[in-house]
């Protein structure tokens, strides 16, 4: 499925003593975020890894992106239980209260649950496919066909 | 200030318009996990990241509190149409 993943570690220093209150984040860790976020077409932010998710909800939806064929060179997954500002930050930041989170061309999706029903109905092979972040079909192998498609915008 | 199925059935007809709201304990006990459904009225156009929301904001301290929480929502013509159970 995925392949040991790049697992980028959020790494920012804090003013040691920062006086801001925990829920409002600096904008360091906003921007630390926005990097995150735009660092592949696929981001999860998860319990654990892709290989060893730490949160049955983490292990369901990194099991739905594998069957819906994400291209793991598309895809990023950070651990927030390795960072507690990343796990406080990104809730904050998505105005969202739960992990795991997923993000699909820098808009967020939603969590396990919303992943789960997407997937149901289709609607989540529909996103992936229309921001090209699935494996490519293998195709009957024709040089003459071999053009690579246009990059989608 | 610990949540119970009671509790929080409560918690969330008390703050969002419902016809029917079902909560499930997943945690056996310990409230630290919830299941819950939720039928409204202001589910209408509204997608589901928006519903989520909706319920998200309602319940901030509550959901921040606990270690899981899941959540389906439904408008109370889609209930009826999917068998209301």
């Amino acid at each position: 499925m995925f392949r040991t993943t790049i697992n980028p570690i959020l790494r920012v220093s804090r003013p040691a003593t920062s006086i801001l209150p925990r829920r409002f984040i600096s904008t360091e860790i906003k921007e630390a975020l926005d990097g995150a976020v735009n660092s592949s077409p696929v981001v999860l932010f998860m319990k654990g890894t892709p290989e060893f998710p730490q949160c049955g909800f983490s292990r369901a939806t990194i099991q739905i992106l594998g069957q819906q064929g994400v291209d793991p060179s598309k895809f990023a997954a950070y651990n927030v239980l390795e960072d507690p500002e990343l796990r406080d930050g990104i809730k904050e930041y998505s105005q969202w209260p739960t992990i795991p989170q997923l993000y699909v061309n820098k808009e967020f999706v939603g969590g396990c649950d919303i992943v789960t029903s997407m997937a149901k109905s289709g609607e989540l092979a529909e996103l992936l496919e229309a921001n090209d972040c699935l494996v490519p079909v293998e195709e009957p192998q024709d040089s003459s066909a071999n053009v690579k498609p246009a990059q989608r915008s | 200030m610990s949540l119970t199925v009671e509790s929080l059935k409560e918690i969330i007809e008390d703050r969002i318009e419902t016809t029917l709201v079902q909560v499930e304990d997943m945690s056996g006990g310990c409230g630290q996990a919830f299941a819950v459904i939720i039928v409204s009225p202001l589910f209408k156009g509204k997608n589901k990241l928006m519903r989520h929301r909706l319920v998200n904001s309602s319940l901030k301290e509550e959901i921040a509190s606990i270690h899981a929480f899941t959540q389906k929502g439904f408008t109370p013509e889609e209930w009826e149409a999917q068998g209301g159970k």
